[in-house]
């Protein structure tokens, strides 16, 4: 998990939610920076095993950031900025048709 | 400069296409900007300056010495290409290249900005694409809780933070100690710094200490690796790691000389160097060759950086870790060469131009070589000796299983490989597994890298949806394509 360092230059704050929860995050912060500093400890699964993945490069390289971001899934968390309201939710393993009808 | 905020934004065609916005891209695109050319320099991050320049011109971190002079001084770079004529199209991902059927000798590239993609022209392509951490699989990288030394660096670049917790730091290279002094510096909590560097690569290095000696590489060195040791707990000559934990990293436990500890942490950062990143330009049908002093798969390139496709280029650490000063300098001279090929410049003003950029670079890349010697990973760290190692990231294919089809089943290539395991063939396209799948083949088999081979990539570079391809512009010619 990350902290802000002690002297950071002001910055406006955003409001968005990870899974239904409300957390806030500085203006700038991609979404991947956002939810590590919001002690966001996995942010997917993976399709082969539902196994926890968190980011990794932070980059662009690895893709273990991938959420879905307003209802769109495999979304680059560290490539996209966080804006306000954006709603973040964990990418769970692989798609089901059955999602469909739920 | 002009800022694109939207793809429709964007011209039909450019003459020159950069890719990437670190010190190669930004001054590629600026010097070619200012021998007339008009430029499109197309880069995914939100802000100018790659990895080693991140945010530089938007990082919230006050207190300058934390980061340090050399990454401020990106800063000159990035006004530079501000100053500029040039095109600059932030969070814009460049995801396929091919030739342009309507204009012999040109490119049609696919690009993405904001969900929204468009096919444009270019006449000529400079890929600074610079280059990745080099792939560290140990049992549990895959744990929340392990990262790149690398994304520590991002974080606090980008974003003004740091770990939160006990911090264990683990690997080689220069990198490595810079950020540690960086996170300390920062007020981060470091419990270890576990040095993989092999003490053997010592002696294999002290023929390259004379070029070393006279190189700008020294001084920051060594004050960085001085800095790091007096300070914090330094442990040297580890042979092993392994980072456990339910669900997220516990602790991190490494051999050493025949002992083992263990360290409990919240986070582990991993590094073993860097290597190009060669996707873009594999994609791309550009010849590539295993250069075994950087122990990497790296383009071949001229002297201008052209490389084997006609008209494109490939400048900065893509084509050959170098670093970010020696990048900047890549670019300067792959800019030319372009304006040149485009005949914006002949080649007796290109070669005057050249000439005293040439004279620095071979100033900034001296020493490198000692660099590359001394931190060469450890075998162990290339071709995980334990089977049940995650080597696949995105398929979750073991070092084990890379084995066992290399030996019994006889699998001879990385792209065979593909099709009995799945290894590469995950979102991130092998940048995380390539090199060490190729390396275990290449140690099964008793061949080597160069024999074994790579990936043979194709676009899309990186995922592009449906929807994106759906909604690009028809013209005739496409739609007769796949109409009969």
């Amino acid at each position: 998990m990350f902290r802000p360092i002690a002297d950071l230059a002001a910055s406006g704050e955003l409001s968005f939610t990870f899974d239904g929860r409300p957390m806030t995050a500085r203006a700038g912060d991609t979404v991947a920076a956002a939810l590590l500093t919001n002690g966001v400890v996995a942010c997917r699964e993976t399709p082969v095993s539902d196994t926890p993945r968190a980011p990794y490069c932070l980059m662009g390289v690895c893709f273990d950031c991938l959420v879905v971001i307003d209802g769109i899934g495999n979304r680059q968390g560290c490539l996209v900025p966080l804006a306000e309201g954006m709603r973040i939710e964990t990418q769970h393993g692989r798609r089901h048709f059955t999602e469909a009808s739920e | 400069m002009t800022p694109i905020a939207s793809i429709e934004q964007l011209a039909e065609s450019y003459d020159l296409l950069v890719v990437g916005a670190g010190p190669a891209g930004l001054s590629a695109a600026a010097r070619a900007a200012e021998l007339g050319l008009s430029v499109l320099l197309a880069d995914e991050n939100p802000a100018p300056g790659g990895q080693i320049y991140r945010a530089v011109t938007t990082s919230p971190v006050k207190n300058r010495a934390i980061l340090g002079d050399d990454y401020w001084r990106g800063a000159d770079i990035v006004a530079r290409f501000e100053r500029s004529q040039a095109t600059y199209a932030a969070r814009c991902t460049v995801w396929s290249i091919g030739p342009d059927e309507t204009a012999a000798g040109s490119f049609e590239l696919g690009l993405s900005l904001d969900g929204k993609a468009r096919i444009i022209g270019a006449k000529q392509v400079i890929l600074a694409t610079g280059a990745q951490e080099r792939p560290f699989p140990i049992p549990g990288w895959t744990l929340p809780g392990v990262m790149t030394a690398g994304a520590a660096q991002i974080a606090l670049k980008s974003a003004g933070a740091i770990p939160s917790g006990r911090t264990v730091i683990a690997g080689c290279g220069p990198l490595l100690y810079l950020l540690a002094g960086q996170l300390a510096a920062a007020g981060c909590q470091i419990a270890a710094v576990l040095d993989t560097t092999p003490s053997a690569n010592w002696s294999k290095a002290l023929g390259a200490i004379p070029d070393f000696l006279r190189s700008p590489y020294l001084a920051k060195g060594l004050k960085l690796m001085l800095a790091a040791r007096r300070k914090l707990r330094f442990v040297s000559g580890v042979t092993g790691l392994t980072a456990t934990g339910e669900g997220k990293l516990a602790s991190v436990q490494f051999e050493q000389e025949g002992r083992t500890g263990t360290i409990a942490c919240d986070t582990l950062l991993l590094h073993q160097g860097v290597i190009p990143s060669v996707n873009f330009s594999n994609a791309a049908g550009c010849a590539h060759d295993f250069d075994g002093k950087q122990h990497a798969w790296v383009p071949r390139v001229d002297a201008w950086f052209a490389s084997t496709v006609p008209g494109i280029a490939i400048a900065g650490d893509g084509a050959g870790i170098g670093g970010a000063e020696s990048a900047a300098l890549c670019g300067e001279i792959a800019a030319l060469g372009t304006a040149s090929r485009l005949g914006k410049l002949n080649e007796a003003e290109r070669d005057r131009q050249a000439a005293p950029i040439r004279t620095e670079l071979d100033k900034r890349l001296r020493g490198r070589r000692f660099l590359d010697l001394l931190y060469k990973p450890a075998p162990q760290f290339l071709a995980p000796p334990k089977d049940e190692t995650i080597v696949c990231r995105c398929e979750e294919v073991t070092a084990g299983q890379v084995r066992d089809a290399a030996k019994r089943l006889g699998v001879t290539g990385p792209n065979q490989m593909k099709a009995f395991l799945r290894c590469g063939m995950g979102p991130c396209q092998g940048r995380l597994c390539g090199p060490t799948v190729v390396e275990l083949i290449a140690e099964t088999r008793g061949t080597t890298p160069a024999e074994t081979g790579y990936y043979r990539l194709r676009p899309p570079v990186k995922p592009v949806t449906l929807a994106e391809l759906a909604a690009l512009p028809q013209t005739e010619a496409s739609v007769k394509a796949v109409v009969r």
